[in-house]
Formats: structure tokens, C-alpha cells, sequence
């Protein structure tokens, strides 16, 4: 899986050993997967591969059956803090009565801890926020009247007030517009240039070469994970998906090589 | 008004407000039936506790109360987390069977306590005003005010300590686990509170009564506001005043206090959900109306605005052909003319300036 380069830094997240299963159904099974810092990697594989429990099971939404996880060389459970979590848009009813800024807001709670209220410092943090996703204008906009797109850059500027070192996202992309989806890498790689490390469910095979440079291939276990360049492969696909997918990433890197 | 009805009232507007409190929560978290489920499942807490203390007015009563309603709903998640069976279902399956537990026990070995299963659904506030809080020998009023307002500060004692992390659990629970909030401790004080509150409000008004004024309240302040925190306040409102007026209904029409604002309660949200200004049925509808009448000018406007460009072949110059029905195109054009965006010469349709600016505007927006 190392694809050669050589870190001397403790991976942003290492993930040894992870087995999750609902009831009696195996969803992971024994995925071993390092995530050097800094790096932006998408997570791919077929509908049911266990993607989204994967996310879930590093932060421990989910009960794991065995392994373990570690945030920088720590367990995550220190390391909570260091973690900023985009669930996917459609898991919240947007129909709850609340406005942009302060659902924004809610990125804040974890580093006020239990009681404490949010005040004005919590507010400007929100509203920078909201303007790096560009959506300053929605500020006191209800969000039952966002767009798909707009829930999306929501749920972003929301991650981005936990100030955290670590992006985990559950498909930022699904259902949203082009711009939005622009926007959204924008931010993604600026983060992944400053030092942050980002790992993002994607489900679009055609934009991954563009998007990341690494890239984990999950189907219950882990398939293949390292850079794009060398792992990103039909074969690698083929295992994954089955025949399932049409998609030969080689003919289009080769286009592009021309 | 009497001293009597006056001590009535004060207990139905204790009542009415400490229900409101926890039910907004319950309402956005989609758990208003688990208030069914504890309201009922208390009683075997009751029953058991009097078995215990062999008081009626022993608090350890409410305690016995409390666990069994936390008790409820933890069985029926348990019941639920089995995937054996669907969640409504599990809340079928649970609180009956503690509810016939209780029935059982009751008629089995307590025949003449006077916890009957009538009251137990029905309550009778009437009553509230004769147990009354005596301390030595000053009359201090209803006993039943003492005991819901104390439930009634704990709500809010509840709502206000942790209201962020109640709002970030109700909106985003997988969100904020992550951040460190335990949601399911959350939960369970949440139904910990519901169930205090159910304790304490169905001596005074009964089972079913709770029910109302837990879930109603909030289902109407829902439909009327957009912040979290206002729907807290209007659900008190209307909790408060359905409080009021359905025993002055009652009093009216001499029936059950308990059932008549019950009924109140229904008629509030009847109303609010036709009448809501955005929610509302006829919101909606005129809502609807209006985005058609607009789209049908709008297209009128710019297939006017392509004619006189001369790059509009297909279009008619007016509006024959264009809308379903002759009657709604005239009242398409009828529309517009008001409006001075169009005008009409030799049969014809032109646009006006203003038509002009509002196509120019419309085209750009998209």
C-alpha cells in the first residue's frame, strides 16, 4: 500500500485493523489504512462497501467489533478535537427551525464543551466562516430554504469553524451544483495545502485524477489505498466494483498525458 | 371568578407550560408518541412505589414514576436496536404491556387506593384545588401547583442548561457525538424530564390530556416560526391559553376540564395549520397561485419581449395558444394591463417599458 514515498511524520490517521458488522452482517472487515498528513484522499467503492461506516467507525459513531484508530499517533479518543466531521447532507432535517449562522455556530460547541453558551467570539468565527464558503449573504436565512448546494457549503462552514486538523466528509459532492462543487474542492485542497489532511467519500470515479492525489478503494475490506497515480487502476476497480463499472481510469490519464 | 376556578386555572397554567417546554424537543426529534408511551408506562412506577412506601402523596411516588417511564424507553429501544421489529411498533408493544402490568396490579391488590384507571387517563383537575399545601396551619394553596411548578422550574432549569446541546443532538446527532456530546445521555434525560413532567401532570389532568398538551403546543408554534427558541415560547403560549380557555369551555358547556382542553388544544392547531401565514394549508395554496399566475406572466412578457426582437418565430404575438384555457389567458393579460406592463392596440398585445424592465430583470435573475 505505501506507494513509495517515504514520511517521517506520524500519519494524520491510522487505522489498524477496523472490523465493523451490524448484526450479523460484516460491513468492514480488517482494514489496515494510513493517511499521511496533509494529504486529500477519497475513499471509493460500490454502493454498501462500507465507505460511510468507515468514516463513522474512526470517529466511533459506530461500534467497532475490533481495531483501533489513531489521530497523529494518538487514540481518537484524545483526540476528538483534532477531528471535523461533514455528515452526509441528506442525514439532517433541514426543516429544523434554525438559521445559517447558527447552525455554523454549531462547529463551536465541541470547544465550549458541555453548559457553556456561545457568544460574540463564536459568531464572528461562524460568519468568517460563512464567508469562505461564500455564503455570508444566507447568514439569517432559514435553512429549510437553502438549495442542495447551499446545505452543502452550510455543513462545510460548519467544519471549518471547529478549526480541526483532520476533514473527514461523507459524500460533500452528492447533489450538489457545479459552482458549489468547484467551491467545495477549492476549500478541500486549500486545506489539504496548509497542512490539514482531508478524506472524503466520493462517489464519482470521473473526478478523482482531478480532485486527489490519494485514494483508499473499499469494498467491505480495503482493496487498495495510496496515490492516485498508482493505485487508481481498472484492475484495482475491477476488484471492487465487480463489473460493475465502466470506468478505465488509464485510458483517461493517458488522454490527458498527451 | 371564584377562588376554586382560580386555583384550577393556576394548575392547568403550570401544567400547560411544563409540558410545552420538553414537547418542542420531542416534536423535532419525532418522539411525540414515545410521550404515549411514558405517560402510561408510569403507572406501574406508581403502583409499585405505593406498594413500597404505602403513601399516595410520598414523592418517592414520582421517583417510582420517572424510572418506570426511563424503563419504557429504554425496553423500547432495546426492543428497536433487536431490528426484530419496526419502531412504532415497539412503542405498541412496550408501554401496553407495562400499562396492563400496572392495570393488573392494581385491581389485584390495591381495590381500595383510590388510583383508579379512569382518573389515571381522564385526571381530574377539579379536584386539584382541595389537596391543598398546609404548613402549619396556613393554607398555601393547591398542593398540585407546588408539585408541577417545581417539575415546572426543573424544565426550564433542564431546557436553559443544556439548550445547545439539546438543539445540536436534535438537529445533527451523528454531528454531535462527534463533537464530543454523548446524544443518547442526552436522550435519556430528556425522557427522564418527560417523564417527571408526565408524573406530575396526569394527577392533575390524566394520561391522555398530557399528550395534548405536550405534543399540540409545539406542532402549532412549528408552523408559525423559524428559530428554535421562539418555538419554545409559542408552544408555552398556546399551551397556556388552551389551558385557559378549555376550562372556561368546560365551565361553559359543564363536561370534563381535562377533555375540553384537550379539545381547545385540537381546535388551536386546526386552525394554525390552515391558517399559518407560510406553513398553512392556504399558504401553501396562495403560495402556489401566485408562483403559476407569475411564471404564465413571466412567459407571456418575454415571448412579447422575443416577438418585438423579431428572433420569436413560434410565438404568438397573444395569448391564444399559449395557456391552457381562453379564461385563464385573459386573466393572464387582465393581470398585466393592471399592472401597466402591457397594453393592448388593434387586438394586439405590446409590451410597455415596465413590461420591458420586468422581462430584462426576470431573464437576468435566471
Amino acid at each position: 500500500m505505501s506507494s513509495g514515498e517515504q514520511n517521517p511524520v506520524v500519519p494524520a490517521v491510522r487505522v489498524t485493523d477496523l472490523t465493523v458488522a451490524y448484526g450479523d452482517k460484516t460491513v468492514l472487515w480488517d482494514i489496515d489504512l494510513e493517511i499521511p498528513v496533509g494529504s486529500m484522499v477519497a475513499v471509493v467503492g460500490p454502493n454498501g462497501a462500507g465507505k460511510t461506516t468507515l468514516i463513522k467507525s474512526i470517529q466511533g459513531l459506530v461500534p467497532r467489533v475490533a481495531g483501533v484508530v489513531s489521530i497523529h499517533g494518538k487514540p481518537y479518543e484524545k483526540q476528538r478535537k483534532e477531528v471535523s466531521y461533514v455528515p452526509q447532507r441528506g442525514s439532517v432535517d433541514w426543516d429544523f427551525p434554525t438559521s445559517v449562522v447558527d447552525t455554523v455556530k454549531m462547529g463551536s460547541y465541541g470547544d465550549l464543551g458541555w453548559i457553556r453558551r456561545p457568544g460574540k467570539k463564536e459568531h464572528e468565527k461562524a460568519l468568517s466562516a460563512l464567508e469562505k464558503v461564500d455564503m455570508l449573504e444566507f447568514a439569517h436565512r432559514q435553512i429549510s430554504q437553502l438549495s442542495g448546494g447551499q446545505q452543502q457549503r452550510v455543513f462545510l462552514a460548519r467544519a471549518l469553524v471547529q478549526s480541526a486538523s483532520v476533514y473527514l466528509l461523507d459524500e460533500p459532492f452528492q447533489g450538489v451544483d457545479a459552482t458549489t462543487e468547484k467551491a467545495i474542492v477549492r476549500i478541500l485542497k486549500e486545506l489539504a495545502a496548509g497542512g490539514k489532511t482531508v478524506l472524503a467519500v466520493h462517489h464519482d470515479l470521473n473526478t478523482v485524477s482531478e480532485y486527489y492525489e490519494r485514494i483508499a478503494i473499499v469494498n467491505v475490506g480495503l482493496v487498495a489505498s495510496g496515490s492516485v497515480d498508482e493505485v487508481f487502476t481498472s484492475k484495482n476497480l475491477m476488484t471492487a466494483y465487480g463489473g460493475k463499472t465502466s470506468f478505465f481510469p488509464e485510458r483517461k490519464s493517458s488522454r490527458r498525458a498527451v | 371568578m371564584s377562588p376554586h376556578q382560580f386555583d384550577i386555572q393556576l394548575v392547568a397554567i403550570i401544567v400547560a407550560a411544563s409540558c410545552a417546554v420538553p414537547g418542542a424537543f420531542l416534536v423535532l426529534r419525532r418522539m411525540s408518541m414515545m410521550t404515549d408511551a411514558i405517560s402510561h408506562s408510569i403507572l406501574l412506577g406508581i403502583v409499585l412505589a405505593f406498594f413500597l412506601v404505602k403513601d399516595l402523596s410520598s414523592p418517592i411516588l414520582i421517583i417510582g414514576a420517572a424510572a418506570s417511564g426511563v424503563l419504557a424507553i429504554s425496553l423500547i429501544e432495546a426492543v428497536n436496536r433487536s431490528r426484530l421489529v419496526k419502531k412504532d411498533a415497539s412503542i405498541g408493544i412496550v408501554f401496553p404491556f407495562l400499562f396492563s402490568v400496572a392495570v393488573i396490579l392494581l385491581s389485584k391488590y390495591a381495590r381500595n387506593v383510590h388510583i383508579d384507571t379512569h382518573s389515571v387517563l381522564l385526571g381530574e383537575i377539579a379536584f386539584a384545588p382541595f389537596n391543598r399545601l398546609i404548613l402549619s396551619g396556613m393554607d398555601l394553596g393547591p398542593k398540585s401547583a407546588y408539585v408541577m411548578g417545581s417539575i415546572l422550574l426543573l424544565n426550564l432549569l433542564f431546557i436553559s442548561l443544556f439548550y445547545k446541546e439539546l438543539k445540536v443532538s436534535t438537529f445533527d446527532e451523528s454531528f454531535a457525538s462527534s463533537i464530543g456530546f454523548r446524544p443518547r445521555l442526552i436522550h435519556y434525560l430528556l425522557m427522564a424530564v418527560v417523564s417527571f413532567t408526565c408524573v406530575g401532570a396526569f394527577d392533575a389532568v390524566g394520561s391522555i390530556l398530557v399528550i395534548a398538551l405536550i405534543v399540540i403546543p409545539p406542532c402549532c408554534a412549528y408552523l408559525l416560526t423559524d428559530s428554535l427558541f421562539r418555538m419554545i415560547l409559542l408552544s408555552v403560549i398556546f399551551g397556556i391559553s388552551a389551558a385557559v380557555s378549555g376550562f372556561w369551555v368546560a365551565n361553559w358547556l359543564d363536561v370534563n376540564i381535562a377533555g375540553s382542553m384537550a379539545f381547545v388544544c385540537g381546535v388551536f392547531f386546526l386552525v394554525v395549520f390552515l391558517l399559518a401565514p407560510q406553513r398553512g394549508l392556504f399558504g401553501i395554496m396562495r403560495e402556489k397561485r401566485r408562483q403559476r399566475m407569475d411564471f404564465a406572466e413571466a412567459s407571456l412578457l418575454v415571448s412579447l419581449y422575443n416577438q418585438e426582437r423579431g428572433d420569436a418565430v413560434k410565438d404568438h404575438p397573444d395569448s391564444r395558444g399559449m395557456f391552457r384555457s381562453a379564461d385563464f389567458a385573459s386573466k393572464v393579460v387582465e393581470f398585466l394591463k393592471q399592472k401597466g406592463e402591457i397594453a393592448v392596440a388593434g387586438g394586439k398585445l405590446f409590451l410597455t417599458e415596465k413590461g420591458r424592465e420586468r422581462v430584462r430583470t426576470t431573464v437576468e435573475r435566471r
